[in-house]
């Protein structure tokens, strides 16, 4: 047993310092969710370009309609992140970006807007909460993505313990239940059993595209849209999946110990 | 690296086919059901023949019956079951004509991939009632235990019915398909190359594994050759996703083991290698990288690549040879969970878990795909058959992936990254890949319209869940977590 405790004291802290250093946050290259650049759509100059919206498997890019003024809607709510639409643009309009901090009060603030700003939400009651928070993970028929980053939260660099974010085996003692996942119909009966059985007060997080809106399995004979319906949502996080330090950011958020830097669908800082 | 041209059975000869294949030294490795048209279902079972022959590809008409091939093929048990569920096709003379896919309470208006079922109509669960097996003799004693389907910690969704005596289990029963998305499903009527972004998201840790299966299956079915760069670099690409893969699952077996700091620094490679995923290509899971007919974009990997690489390698030495010499984590693991040969072969194990039972078999090796055939790996094999056994297989495999990106990052050839690939009307294919948890295959039809008819994929998880009772029955209570730990199961890839 010496050499394991040599080992670990050879290893020295390994934790990141983020969020409190900048920059260490562990995502160097790290491609998130395409930024658009309505100036540079190609289509304002009256061409019928939609090659971004046919690129999208899950029409996070629809054409809007010619009256409501510029020419896409864009739902972050609903992009997986695949990257096809800033390789279809020939102008640059979608672009690569290494934004992953998505996590949002209000599902509106996902949808991009001329004017980058949307009604506040009200925030949660969390002032007792923040110095120790108790969740409850429920997998909704996620791919394991999302998973693998939850599990990475504990990892000796993300550390969530230190920021008193704890994970509970009990939905009795959690105060957030953490949803992954589509939602299947042989997991909706679980994960509203689930729900009912946390003491008040209570709130719920939908972590990945796929807990947000569905994803890319959305609807068919087993999946559904998303906790949308199912459950009242307090933090909307996409990402398929969002990195860890992106779920990090996104419970700081809702505990009110960070900003919440998406506003009509895009990072403001 | 293709299949043979499947060959046309009468339901009448598949009993006779099922045990020829068996004294000829072949093994079954799954059956699927798709329709060839409105109202015409076919089966189709792919096996593998001895001495690394190509795959052999039955095809049979599935009207007028069809005899379950369960009793010489027992892993086909659940082929058949899922078959029966989704399809509504009953087998014959089936051992176990439970539910499967579908739990009991679930009641489709008709079997959910008949072309009859209107599209996106949820699936109605009604109750969630199950048959729980009978047990026979004095049950005063035995308890029941019925453990999630929402589990402690942050864990995929299944439900595992313990039935014990004490600290004994007598009997375990997993219910599985609680995750059931109907993936397969979601896949039809898409054209072939937006199959692509689906695929990457059955699991999500083996995103690239199933991207490069579906590719490879739609290249076959186009007869398209990816050029010589892209196929290296798809060999780089799935090797990183073993190396990640597998140190995740060491250290979740020493946190099985209450091993602290081998948790911690299992967990700690990980990271390291998923960042090292994240700066090569932009994605902790190595998405968005693959295309039909080559790679989206090109990896060049920079000095430091092999630096970090090697670094991690070092590390990685030191760590297994800790867990080896620590007598409390060893005592955990051998002797515990044991998978004996017969069993392995019988049941389906696929990956490190057949590989650590005596079955020397690996893709890469016996059907090589990407640039495997001028890239042979090291293939590690064990006969003990127990949790120490298949963890002492992915830890040579650590070792062998790490060697194999460096071989082929310095035989990279230059040229083009991508070929033209369309597969023509009704045509089909078939591709495979070694993952970090053993074959995966996928099987593509493309419709008389060029879409996707039908794609089956069969994950190794939906092999191994299938053998890892067998090592569970008459065990005890405090061995379990450890031995479900070395299997290294995922659910989503079973699920679906």
């Amino acid at each position: 047993m010496p050499q394991w405790t040599l080992l670990g004291l050879l290893q020295g802290k390994q934790t990141a310092p983020w969020p409190l250093t900048q920059g260490t946050d562990g995502q160097a290259g790290f491609l998130g969710m395409p930024r658009y650049l309505p100036e540079l759509c190609g289509g304002m100059s009256g061409k019928d370009c939609k090659v971004c919206a046919d690129s999208c498997p899950t029409k996070a890019i629809t054409m809007r309609a010619a009256s409501a003024g510029g020419r896409l809607d864009v739902d972050y709510g609903r992009c997986v992140v695949c990257q096809l639409c800033t390789e279809a643009c020939p102008t640059g309009a979608m672009a690569t970006s290494s934004d992953w901090a998505f996590g949002v009060r209000a599902r509106d603030d996902l949808v991009w807007k001329q004017d980058g700003t949307a009604a506040p939400a009200p925030h949660a009651e969390t002032r007792a909460f923040r110095r120790s928070l108790h969740v409850r993970h429920v997998d909704a028929g996620s791919c394991n993505g999302c998973e693998s980053e939850l599990q990475a939260l504990n990892n000796p660099f993300y550390n969530l313990h230190r920021l008193g974010i704890f994970f509970t085996a009990s939905p009795r003692f959690a105060d957030l239940l953490l949803v992954t996942g589509p939602v299947t119909q042989a997991m909706l009966g679980p994960l509203r059993a689930t729900y009912d059985a946390m003491a008040e007060p209570r709130w719920v997080v939908a972590v990945g595209t796929c807990a947000v809106s569905g994803g890319i399995a959305e609807g068919g004979y087993a999946c559904g849209h998303g906790l949308d319906g199912v459950l009242p949502v307090d933090v909307y996080l996409p990402g398929c999946p969002p990195n860890p330090a992106a779920i990090i950011q996104a419970l700081l958020m809702f505990l009110e110990r960070a900003p919440q830097r998406v506003r009509g669908g895009r990072l403001v800082e | 690296m293709t299949a043979s041209p499947p060959a046309t059975l009468h339901p009448a000869a598949l009993k006779d086919a099922a045990i020829n294949l068996l004294t000829s030294g072949g093994r079954m490795q799954m059956a699927y059901a798709w329709y060839r048209a409105p109202h015409e279902l076919e089966l189709r079972y792919v096996a593998s023949l001895a001495g690394r022959a190509p795959f052999a590809v039955w095809r049979c008409d599935a009207d007028g019956g069809v005899p379950s091939l369960a009793n010489t093929w027992p892993l086909l048990g659940w082929y058949e079951r899922e078959i029966t569920d989704l399809f509504g096709l009953p087998f014959a003379d089936h051992p176990q004509p439970q539910r499967l896919v579908l739990h009991e309470g679930a009641n489709p208006v008709c079997p959910p991939f008949d072309p009859d079922y209107p599209a996106d109509l949820p699936l109605r669960i009604e109750s969630t009632t199950q048959t729980i097996p009978e047990l026979g003799g004095d049950e005063s004693d035995v308890q029941l235990l019925p453990f999630g389907p929402v589990r402690a910690d942050v864990f995929e969704s299944a439900e595992f019915l313990f039935f014990y005596v004490g600290e004994a289990i007598l009997h375990y029963h997993p219910r599985l398909f609680f995750k059931h998305r109907g993936m397969e499903k979601r896949f039809e009527g898409l054209p072939p190359e937006r199959g692509v972004v689906l695929a990457e998201r059955v699991s999500g840790v083996g995103s690239l594994a199933h991207a490069l299966a579906y590719c490879q299956a739609v290249e076959a079915a186009a007869d398209c050759e990816v050029p010589p760069r892209a196929r290296f670099l798809r060999v780089v690409l799935a090797e990183l996703e073993r190396l990640y893969n597998h140190l995740h699952y060491f250290g979740h077996l020493c946190h099985t083991t209450t091993l602290k700091v081998g948790e911690a620094e299992g967990k700690l490679l990980e990271e390291r290698a998923k960042q090292l995923n994240t700066r090569l290509t932009g994605s902790r899971f190595l998405r968005s990288l693959l295309c039909l007919g080559g790679l989206r974009r090109d990896l060049a990997p920079k000095p430091w690549f092999a630096a970090e690489l090697d670094a991690l390698g070092g590390e990685f030495a030191a760590y297994a040879r800790h867990m080896e010499n620590t007598a409390s984590h060893l005592d955990r693991l051998i002797t515990t969970g044991k998978l004996d040969r017969r069993t392995a072969f019988d049941q389906g194990a696929t990956g490190p878990v057949d590989r650590a039972s005596g079955l020397d078999r690996d893709l890469r090796r016996d059907h090589p795909y990407a640039a495997y055939a001028e890239l042979p790996p090291q293939v590690a094999v064990r006969e003990e058959g127990d949790a120490h056994a298949r963890a002492q297989v992915r830890m040579a495999e650590v070792e062998a992936s790490i060697a194999l990106i460096k071989r082929a990052l310095d035989a990279l050839p230059d040229g083009p990254l991508r070929a033209d690939c369309t597969a023509p009307p009704n045509s089909d294919g078939l591709g495979w890949a070694e993952t970090p948890r053993g074959t995966l295959f996928y099987a593509v039809h493309v419709g008389g319209d060029g879409k996707l008819a039908r794609v089956k994929i069969k994950s190794p998880s939906f092999s191994n869940w299938r053998v890892f009772p067998f090592t569970v029955h008459d065990s005890n209570m405090m061995d379990y977590a450890i031995n479900e730990a070395s299997f290294g199961l995922t659910i989503a890839g079973c699920d679906r």
